[in-house]
């Protein structure tokens, strides 16, 4: 296995769906590929800090527009 | 960001619904970015993509009385903004088929490998290691949002709904429209993408 085919297997590895062989395979090329598990450890980084992105805030008007439309839904009896 | 239990999202709905504001501005500006993601799919043109993420607020306002917690909270949302979406976007006519390109070629482009396969730059690890330290870093926080927006539109609502949102696949699945594999695959991509991007940057790369 190359480094550019372990990118490309990197999905099926992390999910489990991989045969008991390609398993062993990418295992085998991580334990002597050092890039490849810094690639590896990047991906995890890139998906864990996706969580901990802060808020975005929606413009200005779109959030005066949203409240101005709550507090009118708010004022209608339900 | 907080991601509550199911008994915070019954707690978020009554506070809503009793009408505080401050529950329901802390809502919108939580989901506003994965919102506008999803709404992108479906409708290219951005005001138009907009103008369903507000009215989707109306709606779930108008629906928040039905909400009983047997999904998330987040969920209910999303379900209501992509069945406002596909709606709009039959109605506006402006489906437009997507191009396989999204969803083809290479995880990492081929000419950052040479012809044995094997790294030409070999990545090195980053100097931030933990989420928290990328949120009190602004450079690589906006990174990650430029990244995010050079994404194709099924990609970023994908990793948005996925990483960002924390929704289950088959709900992902339904609301975009996508197959299993499909989403799996525009899951790993735009992660891929990400990590490529932020890695040059913080790399020097232009």
């Amino acid at each position: 296995m190359t480094c550019q085919q372990l990118t490309r297997l990197v999905g099926d590895y992390v999910e489990g769906r991989m045969s008991t062989l390609e398993q062993l395979r990418f295992q085998f090329h991580l334990g002597l590929c050092e890039p490849c598990r810094v690639y590896l450890r990047q991906l995890e980084q890139t998906r864990q800090s996706l969580g901990h992105l802060p808020e975005e805030q929606p413009p200005a008007q779109v959030r005066d527009e949203l409240l101005h439309r709550f507090r009118a839904w708010k004022a209608t009896p339900r | 960001m907080v991601k509550g239990p199911p008994h915070n999202d019954l707690d978020v709905a009554r506070r809503i619904l009793d009408g505080d504001e401050s529950a329901f501005s802390a809502l919108v500006a939580r989901h506003h970015r994965a919102m506008i993601g999803v709404a992108r799919v479906f409708i290219k043109d951005f005001a138009s993509a907009e103008e369903v993420v507000q009215d989707t607020w109306i709606a779930f306002l108008d629906a928040l009385p039905r909400f009983e917690g047997r999904a998330s909270l987040r969920t209910f949302l999303f379900r209501i903004l992509s069945n406002r979406a596909k709606t709009r976007a039959i109605r506006d006519s402006k489906q437009v088929p997507f191009s396989s390109v999204d969803d083809t070629g290479d995880f990492v482009e081929a000419a950052r490998f040479d012809a044995t396969g094997h790294w030409i730059r070999q990545p090195r690890p980053w100097e931030w290691d933990t989420p928290e330290a990328l949120t009190s870093n602004r450079q690589l926080v906006a990174w990650f949002e430029e990244a995010l927006k050079l994404l194709p539109e099924r990609q970023r609502a994908v990793v948005l709904l996925h990483d960002v949102e924390e929704l289950d696949s088959p709900a992902i699945c339904e609301m975009l429209e996508l197959t299993e594999g499909n989403q799996r695959v525009l899951l790993h991509r735009a992660r891929a993408a990400i990590r490529t991007f932020v890695d040059d940057k913080t790399r020097g790369r232009p």
